[in-house]
């Protein structure tokens, strides 16, 4: 009996763990593209920048129970055959299985500008965010295309270095997606107190220079002199190895409440970025969610289902309601969210101003969906307890 | 007994742990990381799904 894990970042180290866990004891190769054991990406864009990259550092702990676990690093997987049951990797060996997990993961997405290539950085891996400090630590300038949270920790972090930072982004507010207008808008204004300017509600269309990045033009006209470009707009997911077996590859992979894969009779399981998932917490409907605590808990569930399909067994049909949660720093802010603010239709300050520490109420029809809080950490605990609580749908 | 450590110099008092494994994490009313150093070998499985959450990877258990 052999496992195939494709991709070796959080979800799929947590899904061989999950494996061994749940009684599978066949053979576990996991494949990476990267030349690097699993590793915590978070610090890519705030600890890494400042004192250096050090991926041995970052390492996960690995625990025992997958020692026997074989690594197939630096070259990720191309194509696969769900029907002959094999993978295919980019250096041309093809991996046979008898049960597949997807941890493939997400790329940061990049947008067809015109003009020069050299000084247009993204932050996604450790060579990404080595070959961005290296440029940093000489730069005047940093122009930051995005003002999603990797974004703005990256835009706090090169403030820490006193490169001058400009965002560029077309979106109304800093985060305004998951955390909304007016504490968005509070976000911005603690990093203008950084001297950071903001340039929102615009895009990028042409970057200039000669053979290397010297500024940008915005879609209103405004020129930026800039020495590095931050391409941080979002990502798209590592599906295209996947295509020609069925599965629905929409928007990542499609599976149901056990990550089990639609489309598919194939043994085949979905985790972390990637698994477009229900939770029966906030009304079932399938969804990707890319923080860092869901390859843990999508990687436990997709274990235990895979270890009883390879045992002919019905995997557990209870609903998933693992609680998503992320965080961020930024200067001496501290962020804290349970739950999914970004479905709300209504927000609320409950406590405190959004300009200071604070705790802010996120609803729809249903009720509370999430919650965020501002240097309020240990205030949160009770909106998770409330937020777990939520009645459960299939 | 299992033996925990917690790097406080990585530690960001996120308190993740905490929510896996109530009586070992907690956040005092200021918000800092507490916890207990020595636990009883039937809370490993806690413990370690503890330290497996915490972003900052600070969590030791031995």
């Amino acid at each position: 009996m052999s496992v195939v894990i494709v991709g070796a970042g959080l979800g799929g180290l947590r899904a061989a763990e999950s494996l061994r866990a749940n009684g599978y004891t066949g053979s576990i190769s996991v494949v990476g593209d990267e030349s690097h054991l699993p590793y915590n990406r978070p610090p890519l864009s705030k600890e890494s920048l400042l004192g250096g990259v050090d991926v041995a550092a970052l390492e996960f702990r690995r625990k025992a129970i997958v020692d026997d676990v074989t690594w197939v690093l630096g070259s990720g997987a191309v194509s696969s055959d769900f029907a002959a049951r094999t993978v295919t990797l980019a250096d041309g060996r093809v991996l046979e299985f008898d049960g597949l997990v997807i941890a493939s993961g997400i790329r940061p997405r990049r947008l067809p500008i015109p003009g020069p290539q050299a000084g247009r950085h993204v932050i996604r891996t450790a060579q990404d965010s080595h070959q961005l400090r290296e440029d940093l630590t000489t730069a005047q300038h940093m122009l930051m295309m995005g003002a999603g949270f990797i974004g703005c920790e990256t835009a706090a972090t090169a403030r820490k270095l006193d490169t001058a930072v400009t965002i560029v982004a077309l979106d109304a507010e800093p985060m305004v997606r998951p955390l909304g207008l007016d504490l968005g808008a509070a976000m911005r204004r603690r990093h203008e107190a950084h001297d950071v300017a903001f340039h929102l509600g615009t895009s990028i269309t042409e970057f200039l220079g000669d053979g290397r990045v010297q500024a940008a033009r915005l879609s209103d006209g405004t020129e930026i002199e800039t020495d590095l470009v931050v391409e941080a707009i979002g990502s798209v997911a590592n599906v295209e190895w996947l295509e020609g077996n069925g599965l629905d590859l929409s928007d990542g992979v499609h599976t149901d409440h056990t990550m089990r894969a639609l489309g598919t009779e194939v043994p085949v399981v979905a985790v972390g970025d990637i698994a477009r998932h229900p939770n029966g917490l906030f009304g079932g409907a399938p969804r990707r969610i890319e923080h860092w605590n869901m390859p843990t808990e999508t990687g436990k569930r997709a274990g235990a289902t895979l270890a009883a399909l390879l045992e002919g067994l019905e995997p557990d049909p209870a609903p998933f309601t693992a609680m998503p949660s992320f965080w961020s720093d930024q200067y001496d802010t501290k962020i804290q969210s349970f739950g999914m603010p970004g479905i709300a239709t209504s927000i609320a300050v409950v406590d405190g101003s959004v300009d200071g520490a604070c705790i802010v109420e996120y609803s729809d029809d249903s009720g509370l969906v999430g919650v965020v809080g501002i240097d309020r950490t240990s205030d949160l605990a009770q909106y998770r307890t409330t937020l777990m609580g939520r009645t459960v749908s299939a | 007994m299992i033996k925990i450590t917690v790097d406080m110099d990585a530690c960001q008092h996120y308190g993740q742990c905490c929510f896996e494994a109530e009586d070992v994490f907690k956040l005092d009313d200021a918000g800092k990381l507490t916890y207990v150093k020595e636990v009883d070998d039937r809370r490993r499985d806690a413990v370690e799904a503890a330290a497996d959450v915490c972003p900052m990877q600070a969590i030791t258990v031995e």
